[in-house]
């Protein structure tokens, strides 16, 4: 039996996502899937290029978010669809970038959903052992945070993001009471920087230690272009869109720089490169319970607010492929009730948990990372792309990003840079992955392309590109 | 290693919430595979995959200026 399946006035019932998101919202979504980088990750960062490098890497790669921040504000502002930048390559550049985009996006968020998932396992089995509980195993917490907060995405968009703005609230106030508790205004009570970071070991391998720790650098900021995929479910997406991720690279800058500089303060460069809680630890170095406490809870918040904004964003990925036939239509049905992309949510969730199981953590982390600057990669030429067939006056932009087109060849240059040092480190995941791509663009091209509708995938109302 | 102030550090509770996580874990699976299967028993695959990209933009977006 199915219910009615037209209106009052005999239309086709429709059936969409819904609007209810505001700033806060996108704020919640971008901070929410990043902060968890000062959590863990960014730290291996110090492991190649020790602690000086790895506040290098913080700024070029502060640097290098920015502009992929301002880009994304100014071509989301005009394409809010679901699928953010997959929506963007398709109308700017073409479907087989689109499709490409699109794995980019879903891999970088399902990774990182399985590393998250992992840390906060990983963490709760610590604390217990700090606590002197032994033979506790992470799997049962690793399967309770992803199949919880698919569920909670299941159930509506916005009691989702409510919860991961109250959450990565308080993870980011974790980091923020850990600064001000030791002193740093007042180096040598608590804090020895000038200890810890000598001119001997500030960066042991030299400019290409450096360059090596780019790789783990951007574990700062990842994943804050995640905004976009909440345009479709955005009030106002022309000026929520923008405003949400600007304050959130705002938020991010601050909370790396506190991170770096407590934890380069308390932890010898050597252990800080290699520890997988490094805000936890520094806690600990403290002596103070409180505070280790404190951060035991930030890290699990932060941990659990990730996984939530890569389940949102990966199932909206998956999702807006549907709704094209780039991926059967069948992943493209919305909850009647709760408005969501139920399919896509439930599909990716033994992919996500399959990852988290079985994947080693820096594997996982690697993945995400290769999908995410191959995905960067795109966005400095699709922002000249877009800037050339509509230039400013020609359509409604939301923001206007400023200095076009230095921020988009900085970001294309840093990507490079970004490459060569996944290389030092995982040369062979790397070749292996634009493998991949290859071979599933070959894949969409020569097959799946008769599926997609041709014509109504373009559903922007823009006028027709300059020169065309 | 630190140690706490309060008694939280029992095994017992730490292994229940182990378990605790396992029951409600599979009772969210269930909760949504029932609520999948009632859905999709109700409504039309019409109706379920009826969305469309840019639908709203299309009468509250007016993007072209030239006009």
């Amino acid at each position: 039996m199915t219910a009615a399946t037209t209106t009052a006035n005999g239309a086709p019932q429709k059936i969409s996502l819904l609007r209810v998101l505001g700033p806060a919202h996108v704020w919640a979504l971008g901070v929410g899937i990043v902060l968890v980088g000062e959590f863990t990750g960014w730290n291996f960062a110090a492991g190649k290029g020790g602690t000086l490098g790895a506040m290098i890497a913080l700024w070029v790669c502060g640097l290098l978010y920015t502009a992929v921040a301002m880009i994304d504000s100014e071509v989301t502002s005009t394409v809010a669809a679901a699928g953010g930048q997959y929506a963007q390559a398709k109308h700017i550049v073409g479907p087989l970038m689109a499709f490409n985009v699109a794995l980019y996006l879903v891999f970088a968020y399902t990774m990182l959903e399985a590393s998250d998932a992992i840390l906060v396992g990983d963490t709760m089995v610590q604390f217990a052992s700090d606590m002197g509980v032994t033979g506790l195993t992470h799997h049962s917490f690793i399967v309770f945070t992803v199949v919880f907060l698919v569920w909670l995405n299941y159930r509506g968009i916005l009691a989702t993001l409510n919860f991961n703005f109250v959450i990565t609230a308080l993870a980011f106030l974790s980091i923020v009471i850990l600064f001000l508790s030791v002193q740093p205004w007042s180096q040598g009570a608590v804090l020895k920087l000038g200890e810890m970071v000598t001119k001997e070991n500030a960066l042991p391998y030299g400019w290409l230690g450096v360059i090596a720790a780019m790789q783990f650098g951007i574990w700062y900021y990842l994943g804050i272009e995640g905004t976009t995929q909440a345009a479709e479910e955005v009030r106002s997406p022309a000026r929520s869109l923008p405003l949400g991720t600007m304050t959130g690279m705002i938020t991010l800058l601050i909370a790396a720089t506190m991170t770096w500089y407590v934890c380069a303060s308390l932890l010898p460069w050597q252990y800080l490169g290699q520890t997988v809680y490094p805000l936890y630890d520094a806690a600990k170095a403290t002596g103070s319970w409180q505070l280790q406490y404190l951060l035991f809870v930030g890290t699990v918040l932060a941990g659990v607010a990730s996984a939530n904004g890569c389940i949102n964003d990966a199932a909206r990925a998956w999702f807006s492929m549907g709704r094209d036939r780039y991926l059967p239509a069948w992943f493209a049905a919305v909850h009647p009730t709760y408005r969501t992309p139920y399919r896509a949510l439930i599909f990716l969730l033994p992919v996500a948990l399959a990852f988290a199981l079985i994947a080693d953590i820096n594997q996982a982390i690697t993945f995400s990372i290769l999908s995410g600057v191959l995905h960067y990669t795109f966005m400095s030429i699709n922002v000249i792309m877009f800037r050339n067939k509509w230039p400013l006056g020609t359509i409604r932009r939301g923001y206007v990003h400023p200095f076009h087109p230095i921020p988009a060849y900085i970001l294309l240059l840093l990507c490079i840079v970004t490459f060569f040092a996944i290389f030092l480190g995982y040369g062979t995941q790397l070749i292996a992955m634009v493998a991949f791509y290859a071979i599933v663009s070959v894949w969409f091209h020569f097959y799946r392309y008769q599926y997609v509708r041709r014509g109504a995938q373009f559903t922007m109302p823009w006028p027709k590109p300059v020169g065309y | 290693m630190i140690s706490f102030p309060w008694p939280a550090a029992s095994s017992p509770g730490w292994f229940f919430l182990d378990w605790a996580m396992w029951i409600l874990s599979a009772v969210f699976i269930l909760w949504m595979l029932w609520d999948w299967y009632s859905i999709d028993s109700t409504f039309s695959e019409d109706v379920l995959t009826s969305s469309r990209e840019g639908e709203i933009e299309a009468v509250s977006e007016k993007h072209d200026l030239r006009s």
